[in-house]
C-alpha cells in the first residue's frame, strides 16, 4: 500500500477501535486498545506529513471521483495539525490511565471509546476536503466531547456539558446554514471545487451571508471572545484527562477549519472585502485583555488556565487577522506550541488533583516541597506560556510580533506584550503559593506522582524547550502551510 | 408571485427564529432542547427546498423523464437528521442527570449553585 492509501486510516483506526473499546470489560483492556489505536494513527500521520508538504495528497473515498464523492485532501496545513492531534493523544493516554482510574472508576470501556471517537472526529475534520463531511465529523467529536465532560466528578460537570451542548449545537447548525447557502449558490460541497466556483458568485448576498454564518458558527466552536462562555465551565469541570486533551486539540481544530474555509474556499480577496480583518483584530485584542485579566482572580487553577486558553485563542485570532504569510504562520505555530504548553500545564494541575483532590489556588500552598517535580514542570510550562526566550511560547509570540511590526501594527505588539505580563501575574499566583507559602499544617502528607504521570508531563516540557530552540519542524512547516493558505509560494 | 415562490424560505426564517429565541430565552432545559430541534429542523427544510427543481420529477430513474430534482440535499439532510437525533438524545440524557443531581431543570435555579460548586466545594475537587 502506498502512503496515500494508508492516509485515511489515521481517522479510520480510532473510529473502528471505538465501538470495540466500548465492549471491552475492565480497565486494562480498553486502555490498551485505545493506546494501540492512537499510536497507529500517530504513526500514519507522521509518515503522511513529509509526503504531503510538497504535493497535496488526495484520496477519493469509495473511488467516487471528487467533486461527486467525498475526498480527503491533505496538504502541509492539515498534515501538520493531524500529527499534532494524534501525537498529543499518544502522550496524553499514558498520563490519563491513573487519573481516569481515580476520576472515572467504573465503565472505562465506554469512556475510552468516547475518547477515541472525539479524537477520530478531530482527525476527520482536519483531513477531509468536503465541507459537509466537516459538519459530520464536527458533530462526532462534539457529541463525544459533551459526554466526556459529563464524566466529571462534580455535578457542575453536567451543567457545563449541557451548556456546551447548546452552544456547540448552535455553532454547528450555523455552520450547516452557511454550507447550505454555499451549496445553493455554487452547487458543490468539495472544498477545492468550491474555491473555483465561489469567485464567480462572490457578489451575491447568499455567499456573503454564508461567510457570516460560517464565521459565527466556527467562532462558537473555537471560543472566540465573546462566544467563549461555554469554555471555562467545560474545562474546569471535565475529568482532568479530558481537559488536557480538549484544551490541547479541540479549539485548535476549529481554528484550522476557519482558516481553511476563509482562505482556501472564500479566498483572501473575498475575506478582505468582508470585515474579516476588523472583526478578528478587535475581538482578538479584547479577548486577550479580557480573558487574561479574568484569569487572574479565578478561584481554581483549572478555571484560570481555561481563561488563559480563551486569551490564547485571542492571540491566534490576532495573528490570522493580519492576513499575511508571516501572520498565518505565527497563528499556526501558536496552535502547535499552545497545545504543548497548555497540555503540560493541565497535566501538572491534573497531577495535583490526583494527589490532593483539589485545585483551588490556596491549596497549592507549600506544594513545591511535597511535589517538587510537578510544580517545577508547572513553572517551566508557565514560562513557555508567558513567552520567555528558549521556550516554544517565545517562538510563537516572536513570530506574531514580527508579523505585526511588518505591517506597522503597533497596537497588536503592545497588546501581545501586555498579555504576556498578565500571564506572569496569573502563573505567578500559583508559583508563589507553591514555592513561597508554607503548607497548611493539617494537610495529610502527600507524595509525588508516579512515572505514568511524570513521564508524559516531562515529555511535553522537553518538547516546549526543544521547539523553543529548534524551529525547523514547527516554523518551517507552518510557513509552508501559511503559503498554501494564502495561495502564494511554490 | 415571487412572494409565494419563496414561501418555503419564509417558513424557514420564522421557524429558525422561534427555535433560536426558545434556546436563548427559555430557562427550562427541556424547552431549550425543543428550541434547538426547531432551529435544526428549519435548516433541514432550507436544504430540502433548495433541492427542488421546478418541473423536475422525483429523483428515481424512469423512462421518458428528462428533468429530475436534486437528490443530494435529501441525502445530506438524512445525515443531519441522524446528527440532530443524537444531539437531542445526549441533551435529554444530560437533562435527566441534571434533574437527578440538582432536583430542577430550570436554569434560574441552577446558576447560583454552579457558582458555588465552581469554587471547588463539593466532592472530588
Amino acid at each position: 500500500m502506498t502512503i496515500l492509501e494508508w492516509m485515511p486510516f489515521s481517522v479510520l483506526v480510532p473510529l473502528i477501535a471505538a465501538p470495540l473499546c466500548a465492549l471491552l470489560p475492565g480497565r486494562v483492556m480498553p486502555w490498551s486498545l485505545a493506546m494501540l489505536a492512537v499510536i497507529a494513527s500517530a504513526a500514519i500521520s507522521a509518515l503522511v506529513l513529509p509526503a504531503a508538504v510538497d504535493e497535496p495528497l488526495r484520496y477519493a473515498f469509495g473511488n467516487w471521483p471528487p467533486p461527486f464523492g467525498i475526498e480527503y485532501y491533505v496538504d502541509a496545513v492539515n498534515a501538520f495539525l493531524a500529527l499534532l492531534i494524534s501525537a498529543m493523544a499518544v502522550v496524553i493516554l499514558p498520563w490519563a490511565r491513573k487519573s481516569v482510574n481515580q476520576e472515572v472508576p467504573e465503565r472505562q470501556g465506554p469512556f475510552y471509546a468516547l475518547f477515541l471517537l472525539a479524537m477520530s472526529g478531530l482527525m476527520g475534520i482536519t483531513l477531509t476536503g468536503d465541507a459537509f463531511n466537516v459538519f459530520v465529523f464536527l458533530e462526532i467529536s462534539s457529541l463525544s466531547t459533551y459526554a466526556l465532560i459529563a464524566h466529571g466528578q462534580r455535578r457542575a460537570a453536567l451543567l457545563a456539558s449541557f451548556r456546551y451542548l447548546i452552544m456547540g449545537t448552535l455553532g454547528a447548525t450555523f455552520y450547516l446554514i452557511g454550507i447550505g447557502l454555499l451549496y445553493i449558490a455554487t452547487g458543490t460541497l468539495n472544498m477545492a471545487d468550491l474555491a473555483e466556483r465561489v469567485p464567480e458568485v462572490s457578489d451575491t448576498r447568499a455567499v456573503r451571508a454564508a461567510f457570516g454564518f460560517i464565521v459565527v458558527g466556527i467562532g462558537l466552536k473555537l471560543a472566540l471572545f465573546p462566544l467563549h462562555r461555554w469554555l471555562p465551565g467545560a474545562y474546569a469541570n471535565a475529568p482532568s484527562a479530558v481537559t488536557v486533551f480538549i484544551a490541547a486539540t479541540a479549539t485548535k481544530v476549529a481554528v484550522y477549519i476557519l482558516l481553511r474555509l476563509v482562505f482556501t474556499v472564500f479566498g483572501v480577496e473575498f475575506a478582505l472585502d468582508m470585515p474579516y480583518r476588523e472583526v478578528f483584530f478587535t475581538l482578538g485584542i479584547i479577548g486577550i485583555l479580557f480573558a487574561s485579566i479574568s484569569a487572574i482572580d479565578q478561584p481554581t487553577a483549572k478555571r484560570m488556565l481555561a481563561y488563559s486558553s480563551v486569551a490564547q485563542i485571542g492571540y491566534i485570532a490576532l495573528a490570522i487577522s493580519l492576513v499575511s504569510v508571516e501572520g498565518l504562520a505565527a497563528g499556526l505555530v501558536h496552535i502547535f506550541n499552545h497545545a504543548l504548553m497548555k497540555g503540560a500545564l493541565f497535566m501538572a494541575v491534573g497531577a495535583v488533583i490526583y494527589r490532593l483532590g483539589t485545585n483551588r489556588v490556596e491549596d497549592f500552598a507549600g506544594l513545591a516541597k511535597s511535589m517538587p517535580w510537578t510544580m517545577l514542570a508547572f513553572v517551566l510550562a508557565g514560562l513557555s506560556l508567558i513567552g520567555v526566550p528558549l521556550t516554544a511560547g517565545f517562538i510563537s509570540k516572536w513570530a506574531l510580533i514580527q508579523a505585526a511590526i511588518a505591517q506597522d501594527n503597533w497596537v497588536a505588539v503592545a497588546v501581545v506584550l501586555v498579555g504576556s505580563l498578565l500571564a506572569v501575574i496569573y502563573i505567578g499566583r500559583i508559583a508563589e503559593a507553591a514555592y513561597l507559602r508554607p503548607a497548611p499544617e493539617n494537610r495529610a502528607p502527600i507524595r509525588e506522582v508516579g512515572p505514568w504521570m511524570m513521564v508524559p508531563l516531562w515529555l511535553l516540557i522537553a518538547a516546549n524547550f526543544w521547539f523553543g530552540i529548534d524551529t525547523s519542524l514547527t516554523l518551517d512547516t507552518a510557513t509552508r502551510g501559511a503559503e498554501v493558505l494564502m495561495g502564494v509560494g511554490p | 408571485m415571487d412572494l409565494l415562490g419563496h414561501y418555503n424560505y419564509y417558513v424557514v426564517v420564522v421557524l429558525m427564529m422561534i427555535g433560536f429565541y426558545s434556546v436563548i430565552a427559555r430557562g427550562n432545559m427541556a424547552k431549550k432542547i425543543m428550541g434547538l430541534n426547531l432551529f435544526q429542523t428549519s435548516v433541514f427544510i432550507m436544504f430540502i427546498s433548495a433541492g427542488k427543481v421546478i418541473g423536475g420529477s422525483t429523483p428515481i430513474y424512469q423512462k421518458g423523464v428528462e428533468l429530475y430534482s436534486n437528490p443530494l440535499p435529501h441525502v445530506l439532510i438524512l445525515t443531519a437528521i441522524v446528527v440532530g437525533v443524537a444531539t437531542t438524545a445526549v441533551g435529554l440524557a444530560l437533562t435527566v442527570r441534571i434533574r437527578e443531581a440538582y432536583g430542577s431543570i430550570e436554569d434560574d435555579d441552577l446558576i447560583e449553585d454552579d457558582g458555588e460548586d465552581a469554587d471547588g466545594h463539593g466532592n472530588g475537587q
